[in-house]
């Protein structure tokens, strides 16, 4: 549904050149929920835009629902934007029209008559949610409403593809939660392809099906959350399930033991670590991420026979990883 | 004869007066009318074409501006001067409230549409932007959104124009353009009737009175943030 191919896109500045995006390419099919994740500064939000044609690409090409649209025209482009949905962190909701004007204005620009905006208004606002709040201005409505409102826009053209840029870091947590089941919901309703920029790793694991974390405008790593998160040394694995902090004494060294998969690959690493005699646990969690469970440990093991431990441990079928930080 | 009957039996105050006051309302509605119709799309081609617009154009952003500041730094009572010829050839005549309305419209239009530009910027571009991503053109996104949202900020804007234009108009009158401004000095100033200078002031302020009252309440109408 989305193809990005060898994208790379260059702002000239003052001080030279920067590069925002570094060949980046990613393909994310029909009715996903793909989250990606960075620092800021790490070209996210470059890449939302390219997809929406509001920056266009330097090189490389951006391929929405069979467009290539880094190459259409101007109009051409206005008839594309119709096909994609856009949230965002600030809502961005006109003030000046009331929330059943504000999902109509979409349906206006496309043509749609008005007696039929009507009815589509109205399912729509059944859709996130806020049937029989059509006549509220956005000042009235709560934050969580306001980007409820802001989805039943994007929604309103039909588009094949939502694009989700921070759509919950505005919010507290318990709105986020609501907000991104109503994300999950629209897409198992609509079928539809919804991409989400966050730097919040917690929205990716209470909704994506899938991630790619950026880092300086290139892909690190992308996948499958069920993949990813069972990878050994995996950096997105590491984000999505981290493991609290907590200080080693002299002459001991923090390892981390990893285990993913069914229950049983769980209970199976917990026993080899608890009947390994020479290595503490310090610090450890255990997730369920895209339908599998993933356990992640701190061990702490003296310098001496560290060797051995670990030797042991991947024995068990442990992946190990040394040198911790 | 209390001084209340004296002003009544005063024909400058009973028949100048009202004549008088009819010439400003006529040269403030006429050129306000005209300073709107100029000064919106003046603004919001400023807004669009300069720095962070939707179009940015620096060549015609500089050109503009520069008109604008130009219109804006020229005494008004020298610009009426100045606009004598033109005045004479779109008018017929440099005289009367009527020919007074088009120097008052070229100075209060560079002033409105700097208000507009300044309105348009604070439109937060992520509305802007949400127009033109569900494929709205950039001129219904103009009309639709910028205006839209910043309708309060414009009337306010043109309220000031509009208090602005009572007070060119008074200087309008000193040149030939009649109405309070005129009738306020010819009697205050060279006759020494003071009574009627100050029974054009009072008349004056109440103009603009009412104008900032009726502006507010238009904005607040439309203000719903």
């Amino acid at each position: 549904m989305i193809t990005l191919q060898d994208l790379r896109k260059v702002y000239a500045t003052r001080s030279g050149e920067v590069v925002a995006l570094d060949g980046i390419s990613l393909e994310i099919p029909q009715g996903q929920i793909h989250g990606i994740v960075g620092q800021s500064g790490a070209g996210k939000s470059t890449l939302i835009r390219c997809l929406t044609a509001l920056e266009r690409p330097t090189t490389g090409s951006v391929v929405v629902d069979g467009a290539e649209v880094s190459v259409l025209s101007e109009t051409q482009l206005r008839r594309a934007r119709r096909r994609i949905g856009m949230v965002f962190q600030h809502v961005n909701l006109f003030e000046a029209r009331t929330a059943a004007a504000n999902i109509a204005y979409p349906l206006a620009v496309a043509g749609v008559p008005r007696a039929e905006r009507a009815t589509r208004v109205a399912e729509l606002l059944d859709l996130v949610g806020l049937g029989g709040r059509g006549d509220a201005y956005p000042a009235q409505l709560s934050g969580g409403q306001k980007q409820r409102v802001g989805i039943a826009r994007a929604l309103a053209t039909e588009p094949a593809v939502l694009l989700c840029d921070e759509p919950t870091s505005a919010l507290d947590s318990a709105t986020t939660r609501q907000i991104l089941r109503l994300i999950r919901d629209v897409r198992d309703r609509l079928g539809i392809t919804v991409v989400i920029i966050t730097h919040e790793t917690s929205v990716v694991r209470e909704v994506c099906d899938a991630a790619t974390l950026l880092a300086d405008g290139r892909i690190v790593e992308s996948g499958p959350l069920a993949d990813v998160v069972t990878r050994p040394g995996s950096k997105l694995s590491q984000a999505l399930v981290p493991v609290p902090d907590v200080g080693v004494a002299d002459q001991r060294t923090l390892v981390q033991v990893s285990a993913g998969g069914a229950q049983a690959q769980i209970a199976h690493a917990l026993y080899a670590i608890a009947t390994e005699p020479d290595a503490h646990v310090v610090a450890g969690a255990i997730e369920t991420l895209g339908g599998v469970r993933v356990g992640r440990w701190h061990l702490d093991v003296p310098d001496g026979d560290r060797a051995a431990v670990l030797g042991r441990l991947r024995a068990a079928g442990l992946a190990v990883e040394e040198d911790v930080a | 004869m209390s001084w209340w009957d004296e002003l009544l039996a005063n024909p400058a105050i009973t028949e100048k007066l009202p004549e008088a006051t009819l010439e400003t309302l006529g040269m403030v509605v006429f050129s306000s009318f005209w300073t709107a119709l100029v000064g919106l799309p003046l603004g919001l081609v400023l807004h669009a074409t300069g720095k962070g617009g939707t179009r940015p154009v620096p060549v015609l952003y500089a050109v503009l501006s520069a008109v604008v500041n130009v219109g804006r730094a020229i005494p008004f009572i020298i610009l009426i001067i100045l606009l004598i010829p033109v005045t004479r050839a779109v008018v017929g005549t440099p005289l009367g409230w009527q020919a007074a309305v088009l120097p008052l419209a070229v100075g209060a239009v560079p002033f409105y549409a700097r208000l507009v530009e300044t309105s348009a910027r604070e439109v937060a571009p992520g509305k802007i932007e949400a127009a033109l991503m569900v494929g709205a053109s950039r001129l219904r996104m103009t009309g639709g959104v910028i205006v839209r949202e910043a309708l309060p900020s414009l009337i306010a804007g043109f309220t000031v124009t509009m208090i602005a234009l009572v007070g060119y108009s008074a200087m309008a009158g000193a040149v030939g353009g009649g109405g309070l401004g005129f009738l306020a000095i010819t009697y205050g100033y060279q006759r020494f009737d003071v009574a009627v200078m100050f029974a054009a002031v009072i008349v004056i302020l109440a103009i603009v009175f009412l104008i900032q009252f009726l502006g507010d309440r238009a904005a607040r109408l439309v203000d719903h943030r």
